[in-house]
């Protein structure tokens, strides 16, 4: 444990942090670059993220990424806590071993795979592609994360207070509510940023789920790409890495604070 | 056997009064886990106001019993009758019985008063009734002032405490405790012991323990259940479990005890003689048995029952070995001696330590002798 580290160690762990990290950092610090071409520096300037605001195209692909961003994380939570619970508490019924692979099977399921099965379901089933068809794709993403998370959660839990609350005269339904569900909060608070944040980034699976109208703000950020990279995109991309960065990190908090609680 | 029932004179023993309706009625129960039973085929009665105990290894059972009579485990054959009721059917929440939980269970998330009223709150009491109810619990276990803590800021003790006033504030029938005392250390747990008893006989509600600690059980129990392997070995009073255990399991579980395996050698109507090999003298045992002449029955003495002296005992009509001191165990009030006998098997005897200086002055590899009186030697067929 506190074995001193080596220089090899020390330059490595520089080398790979710098690969990972020195592209985004470029990006933030172009974002405030007074220059249109994004590869010459001309001096501080906080522009772009004014201009942001008069884009409307930009504000609008935002504004659809919060709403697909909100209503699906909440969904996946509500939905993947009642796969947790039904995985830890209903014992071996018959189709567990069944259900517990369909729910992990999205986490490994490439992501052009899925878009596209959601894809041909919505043309099979021929509903209107929008706002709502990408609200459901990003939910059933996200509700397997949940429900790993969840399961997690109460695997460790002791359920012996769970029966003392039925040993006092609450019935079963009543003791989630009111035991299990504030007990587990932080998890499953964690766990809706956590489905909040891969529905606020994910770009392969809303390309193939959407519709007129329904742009979402990574969409938006790949298609104007193509028209060649502006410093906007660098603005708008340094906003959602510092949402991203926020929900994961609250997320982490939480999980660590009640890991410090149980002991 | 002949030694069953209440050899030891009782005061209060409903379960010795045919007229009396037992509180509690377990008839033929049984249960398997995975191919495993474990309760085999048990039936018990329990009467109203017994501190039971529960009392075994652990995996004999104990605790699946008790979770049965809780519901939270259903039986796989046989009922639980409580108060006249069949249980059978009904769901843990709707049994007028409350558990306390090894663990404690108490509800991280509420504070102490919460965690108190959270059985009252089901029964939709009025909030002043259960508020004067919340105080009185903790009255009851001398824990006034601390109803605004969090479970997570009480030592153990406090824990075990607010867990049996959650557990009697609904004013239970019967009360079922899990191991109550088990993770506590020793010294509050004997505390804890007389103050359970306490709050048991002023309440006069009946409880069900379970526990492995055998001091427990003696301590706290009207009666004791002994279990082994998912069935009762014996169930008695703790005095009855000690002195007339029914079988050698029962007689080694609790205490300590000189087993030798006897020949029955001749019968009287207050006595009977045995035959153990290698040793010439006769051992007898103060009563009859019902046994036949020439069958192998086990003698069980318990040390303190044994005397040890360096010369032989007057008293005639006692029951007397030679052997070698072997080892000697010094515990402060008393002394247990191991004596090899002379036909090699090795006997405890206990001194109690009555004055400062070392009254037996008995050493190591002394010669001593080994007596008891007649009718402190118990026969088992098992």
């Amino acid at each position: 444990m506190n074995k001193s580290f080596s220089t090899f160690n020390v330059v490595s762990l520089i080398i790979g942090y710098a690969f990972l990290y020195i592209p985004i950092l470029l990006l933030v610090i172009y974002s405030f670059n007074e220059s249109r071409l994004v590869t010459v520096w001309s001096g501080f300037s906080s522009k772009w993220y004014g201009e942001l605001w008069q884009n409307e195209e930009l504000l609008d692909a935002a504004k659809v990424t919060l709403q697909v961003g909100l209503v699906a994380s909440t969904l996946a939570t509500i939905l993947g806590t009642i796969a947790g619970v039904v995985l830890t508490r209903f014992g071996n019924f018959t189709g567990r071993i069944l259900f517990n692979g369909m729910i992990y099977a999205p986490l490994v399921m490439p992501e052009v795979i899925v878009g596209l099965s959601l894809l041909l379901m919505f043309i099979t089933i021929s509903v209107d592609r929008g706002y709502w068809t990408v609200t459901l794709a990003h939910t059933t993403f996200s509700m397997c994360y949940v429900a790993v998370v969840i399961q997690s959660r109460l695997s460790s839990f002791d359920r012996s207070i769970e029966e003392a609350a039925m040993d006092l005269g609450c019935p079963p339904l009543k003791t989630f509510f009111l035991i299990t569900l504030p007990v587990i909060m932080p998890a499953v608070v964690s766990a809706w940023l956590l489905s909040f944040t891969l529905s606020l980034d994910d770009l392969v699976i809303s390309s193939f789920a959407t519709g007129p109208g329904a742009t979402t703000l990574p969409m938006k950020i790949f298609s104007q790409m193509r028209l060649g990279v502006t410093p906007q995109i660098n603005a708008v991309s340094t906003i959602l890495i510092g949402l991203v960065a926020t929900g994961v990190t609250i997320s982490s908090v939480i999980r660590k604070r009640q890991e410090v609680r149980k002991l | 056997m002949p030694e069953i029932n209440s050899q030891v004179r009782q005061t209060w023993a409903p379960w010795n009064q045919p007229d009396k309706k037992p509180f509690v009625r377990i008839e033929n129960l049984s249960k398997t886990f995975d191919d495993i039973v474990v309760i085999n085929n048990i039936s018990l009665t329990i009467y109203e106001g017994e501190f039971f105990s529960l009392l075994g290894p652990s995996g004999c059972g104990k605790t699946t019993l008790l979770r049965m009579l809780a519901g939270f485990e259903t039986p796989d054959a046989g009922r639980i009758v409580i108060d006249g009721e069949d249980m059978s059917n009904v769901p843990p929440y709707r049994r007028p019985i409350n558990m306390m939980f090894q663990s404690y269970a108490l509800f991280p998330h509420l504070s102490v008063e919460q965690n108190i009223a959270f059985g009252l709150k089901q029964d939709r009491m009025a909030k002043a009734d259960i508020q004067a109810r919340v105080e009185q619990m903790l009255a009851l276990v001398k824990l006034q002032g601390f109803g605004k803590r969090k479970p997570e800021q009480l030592s153990g003790g406090q824990k075990q405490r607010v867990a049996l006033a959650r557990s009697l504030a609904k004013n239970p029938k019967l009360l079922l405790l899990d191991e109550p005392l088990g993770a506590l250390d020793k010294k509050l747990r004997e505390e804890t012991r007389f103050e359970l008893m306490t709050i048991q006989e002023n309440l006069g509600v009946t409880f069900i323990i379970v526990t492995h600690d055998q001091e427990e059980a003696m301590t706290v129990s009207s009666r004791v259940a002994v279990m082994e392997q998912g069935q009762l070995a014996q169930v008695a009073t703790p005095a009855d479990i000690y002195e007339y255990p029914n079988s050698r399991h029962v007689a080694e579980f609790i205490g300590a005890i000189n087993l030798f395996a006897a020949q029955l050698e001749t019968v009287e109507t207050d006595r009977a003689t045995f035959r153990v090999a290698g040793i010439d003298l006769p051992i007898c045992t103060g009563r009859s048995v019902n046994a036949a002449v020439g069958e192998t029955l086990w003698i069980g003495i318990r040390p303190e029952k044994m005397r040890i002296s360096r010369t032989a005992p007057e008293k005639t009509g006692e029951n007397m070995l030679t052997g070698e001191v072997w080892d000697i165990a010094y515990l402060g009030n008393l002394s247990v001696f191991v004596v090899r006998l002379d036909n090699g098997k090795m006997v405890r005897v206990q001194w109690t330590n009555r004055t400062r200086s070392p009254e037996a002055d008995i050493s190591w590899n002394d010669r001593v002798y080994v007596s008891w009186a007649a009718d402190a030697a118990m026969a088992m067929r098992h």
